[in-house]
């Protein structure tokens, strides 16, 4: 009928034309894919991103199942957990996948979160791509947090009481709100059910929420690179920017490959080390809770042993659950603490990359501490840890001061 | 260079196996659940030695006709008090409040210890009982100090007795007082006083088979989950390959 | 963007192949899934054959077990109720057990293995409700003449004493008749065909 073509009407003749008439999928397709110039040149760093959505719809349906088996309460948690494991049908394999996923979401979040650092990914006008990254970043805490409770076992307990009690710090009004959140005066199969209910639904919904919020502030404003240099300003004579190609195909099919190298290694850990040495699923969750009894060593999972370690630093209950939200505070002020004329890390001087490197270190040294058991010495290098990490942020408006930049080049680059 | 360094260490992540003994000397136990003939044998001990005192109630006794190539007559015969089933758990008839009373604290459900412990702290454990009349039940053990568990193996292993010796403590600095060499009393070792039915070699085996028998029963679906795995590794390799491929040649066009 | 013609014909083998494995990919990975949705050990364990001594049922006495979560009767039948079963055939709907409402060794007159003993599921084949037992022949005041059987409160269906559905009435079958095997003379075994049984 002279319309033109899409893939919609291409693949599926009339009736795809039909549906695209009063859908209007066809120009979704287009805005989000083939019509969304990406830049030329991503490198190792920009596979984190499509790799975390991989793994949340991992996570989702592996959940539902172990939700159709799960019992959430004090008593029958635990058990669940094993009968999922030994009498359900390839349950074990559903509980490996979802168990490594969720280690692996923080490994895939936490690489996607450093190339924004490394990259300036935050900065005008992304900044508001960041912030709604961080929070997600805080809703997978509080999700994988939640999560962990739920097979009550020694360290789901523990764990729980630990940080219910830092709720309990906060002045003032701490007590009431430990009270209020585990809804009974001890950590009980109350909050294990509430907990349930928002592991499932309520934090599943916010996150999907906020990833579609994190993707839609990315379309609008398109990706950075690792050169940092604004494709939109040199643009052909249709509006095409010249340093950037369709997203889909080349970058579909990129992230295909990324997939496949991504799963290799997430198979390998399913299949053969779904413990990863105590790190992914801990010895001590393989008893059940027991209120009378506390674990030797009580440590969260690996990836929140940075945050506690900062926490374990400062020897003050209130003032360490402070600084503990103070460093998370500090992620989310990056766009207006980097005052760094020059975006990418590549082209920056040399006290930029010696500060984000000393960040790296103190992250990573912190994440050590924060799993160790406690001792004098650890605490000392918990606290010069903390002051690296917290120096990082309060250098960055300088940096640019203290050093002499390269020169950013006009077109991208393929490796800087 | 920092991309490959990263690559490096996630790929060299899985291959991390973290040995946390907290200090403590633990014996490699070296078990081997893929051999049947191990099972069979350290299901037999648990049995015999185990079971009249801690459950195993995670684990069905069809299971293990399953798995351990066993007919239901031979599991209900060998492995099970007379009263099971073979659709039952491994549940012993001994109640918590007995328990309680009889040992001060109920024989812990021994159906995960293998993934709470460790393999090699069972090892060590089952072979580091020694003799200690200071103890209700005339038991202690090295590794896990002042423990109401008596020696189940005793008749295997026979009887051992600690060897102390006094170790020379070195000078300290107690304030800004130097302390001269103190001795402490110390257990050095083990020897056997009393010669039990197995030789050390041959209770070394069977500690082997039952801790064996414990890996698998802490986690049944092991043997598969590998056997599974090499395929799904396979099949990923080839497929990451194709699609190597494809994104390469699209590329091209990418100048 | 180059195309000439080798690159197209490579693309689309490369496309189509990496496709085709994402495919197999996806099937193999759905497997897990679908397999979980099967009866898990626990419920099969549960559902496993269920023992009975009926060594102490009495003529014309009904005891009920459960199996697979379903009520089962037995029913010790008097030589009466086994005599009047022939004249009932021509107010049945399924008179010889055409309709494959019971194994093999169950498709004789009385449906039963030993003509005494009558085993069944007590469910109408109507909708799923448990028809009542009502032993005695007589007058009644859903069946005027009426030689024994069950009778169904829930849209009055009726059946005979060997569970077969009489004519006019909303249940389309017979009473299903589970495998079961005599294991002696005083017991049997609900959910497991007698041995030799293909």
């Amino acid at each position: 009928m002279g319309r033109p073509a899409n893939a919609f009407s291409r693949s599926m003749g009339n009736l795809g034309q039909w549906i695209d008439d009063r859908l209007g999928v066809s120009a979704i397709w287009a805005y989000v894919m083939t019509g969304y110039y990406a830049p030329k040149n991503f490198d190792f760093w920009y596979f984190f991103g499509s790799l975390a959505l991989l793994v949340l719809v991992s996570q989702l349906i592996t959940g539902i199942w172990l939700a159709m088996y799960f019992k959430p309460d004090a008593d029958l948690a635990f058990a669940s957990v094993e009968f999922i494991m030994r009498d359900v049908e390839w349950g074990w394999l559903i509980r490996y996948m979802h168990s490594t996923g969720a280690s692996a979401f923080f490994v895939v979040v936490y690489l996607h979160m450093f190339r924004g650092l490394l990259y300036g990914s935050y900065q005008k006008p992304r900044e508001l791509l960041w912030v709604i990254g961080m929070l997600v970043f805080v809703a997978l805490m509080a999700e994988a947090f939640l999560g962990y409770v739920l097979p009550w076992g020694q360290m789901s307990y523990w764990g729980a009481q630990v940080i219910i009690s830092l709720f309990g710090a906060i002045p003032w009004v701490g007590d009431d709100l430990a009270l209020w959140i585990r809804g009974d005066y001890v950590l009980s199969d109350v909050t294990l059910n509430r907990f349930f209910a928002l592991h499932v639904a309520a934090m599943p919904l916010a996150l999907i929420g906020l990833i579609f919020l994190h993707l839609m502030a990315l379309r609008k404003v398109g990706s950075n690179n690792p050169d940092g240099i604004e494709i939109k300003e040199l643009t052909d004579a249709e509006g095409i920017p010249l340093d950037g190609i369709p997203f889909h195909p080349y970058y579909t099919v990129k992230d295909v490959f990324g997939v496949g190298v991504f799963l290799l290694v997430a198979a390998f850990i399913v299949f053969f080390a779904p413990d990863l040495g105590g790190q992914f699923l801990e010895d001590a969750n393989f008893e059940p809770a027991d209120p009378l009894n506390t674990p030797d060593h009580i440590k969260p999972v690996w990836y929140f042993t940075p945050f506690y370690a900062i926490l374990r630093a400062i020897p003050l209950k209130a003032p360490g659950v402070m600084l503990m939200g103070l460093s998370l505070v500090m992620l989310f002020l990056v766009p207006w603490l980097d005052r760094h004329p020059v975006r990418s890390m590549r082209y920056r001087g040399w006290v930029s990359k010696l500060a984000l490197a000393a960040f790296v270190v103190s992250f990573i040294g912190l994440g050590y501490v924060g799993g160790a058991a406690g001792s004098s010495t650890l605490t000392t290098v918990a606290r010069v840890l903390t002051v690296v990490y917290f120096g990082y942020f309060l250098g960055l408006p300088f940096y640019y001061k203290c050093e002499k930049s390269h020169p950013v080049p006009e077109r991208v680059t393929k490796h800087g | 260079m920092v991309r490959k360094l990263v690559a490096g260490v996630l790929l060299a992540l899985p291959l991390v196996v973290t040995a946390s003994s907290g200090g403590e000397h633990l014996e490699q136990a070296n078990t081997n659940i893929n051999s049947q003939a191990s099972l069979q044998r350290g299901a037999q001990l648990f049995s015999n030695y185990c079971l009249s005192c801690h459950s195993a109630s995670y684990v069905r006794y069809r299971r293990l006709a399953d798995d351990l190539g066993l007919t239901e007559a031979q599991v209900l015969e060998n492995l099970a008090p007379t009263t099971e089933k073979i659709d039952d758990m491994m549940v012993v008839a001994m109640l918590p409040e007995d328990a309680e009373t009889w040992f001060g604290v109920a024989p812990p459900d021994l159906t995960l210890v293998a993934r709470s412990r460790g393999v090699d702290w069972l090892y060590t454990f089952l072979k580091s009982f020694y003799l200690d009349d200071e103890r209700p039940t005339g038991w202690n053990n090295v590794l896990f100090d002042n423990t109401a568990m008596p020696n189940p193996l005793w008749q295997l292993q026979g009887i051992q007795a600690a060897v102390f010796e006094e170790r020379a403590v070195h000078a300290s600095l107690a304030g800004s007082k130097l302390v001269y060499a103190q001795t402490e009393h110390v257990l050095s070792g083990l020897e056997i006083i009393e010669e039990g039915i197995m030789t050390e070699e041959e209770f070394d085996q069977a500690v082997n088979d039952l801790v064996t028998f414990l890996e698998y029963i802490a986690e049944p679906s092991r043997i598969k989950r590998e056997s599974v795995g090499i395929w799904v590794l396979l099949f990923l390799a080839v497929f990451t390959l194709f699609a190597y491929f494809l994104y390469k040649d699209y590329w091209r066009d990418v100048k | 963007m180059a195309s000439d013609g080798v690159n197209k014909g490579r693309r689309r083998f490369l496309t189509a192949a990496t496709s085709v494995m994402a495919g197999i990919g996806a099937i193999f990975w759905l497997i897990p899934f679908i397999k979980a949705w099967n009866p898990s050990a626990r419920t099969k364990a549960a559902g496993a054959p269920v023992e009975v001594d009926v060594g102490d049922l009495r003529p014309g006495e009904m005891m009920t077990v459960e199996w697979r979560g379903r009520p089962i009767w037995i029913v010790r039948r008097t030589p009466e109720m086994l005599e009047a079963l022939p004249g009932l055939d021509s107010r049945l709907r399924d008179p010889d057990s055409e309709a494959e409402q019971q194994p093999g060794y169950a498709q004789n007159e009385w449906r039963s293995i030993e003509p005494d003993l009558f085993v069944t599921i007590g469910l109408c084949t109507h909708l799923g409700c448990v028809p009542t037992f009502v032993p005695n022949a007589g007058p009644t005041a859903f069946d005027p003449d009426w030689h024994g059987g069950f009778m169904c409160p829930c849209h009055l269906s009726k059946f005979d004493m060997a569970g077969r559905v009489y004519d006019g009435v909303p249940a389309p079958a017979n009473l299903v008749v589970p495998s079961y095997r005599f294991l002696d003379e005083r017991r049997i075994l609900i959910g497991v065909d007698p041995e030799g049984v293909v």
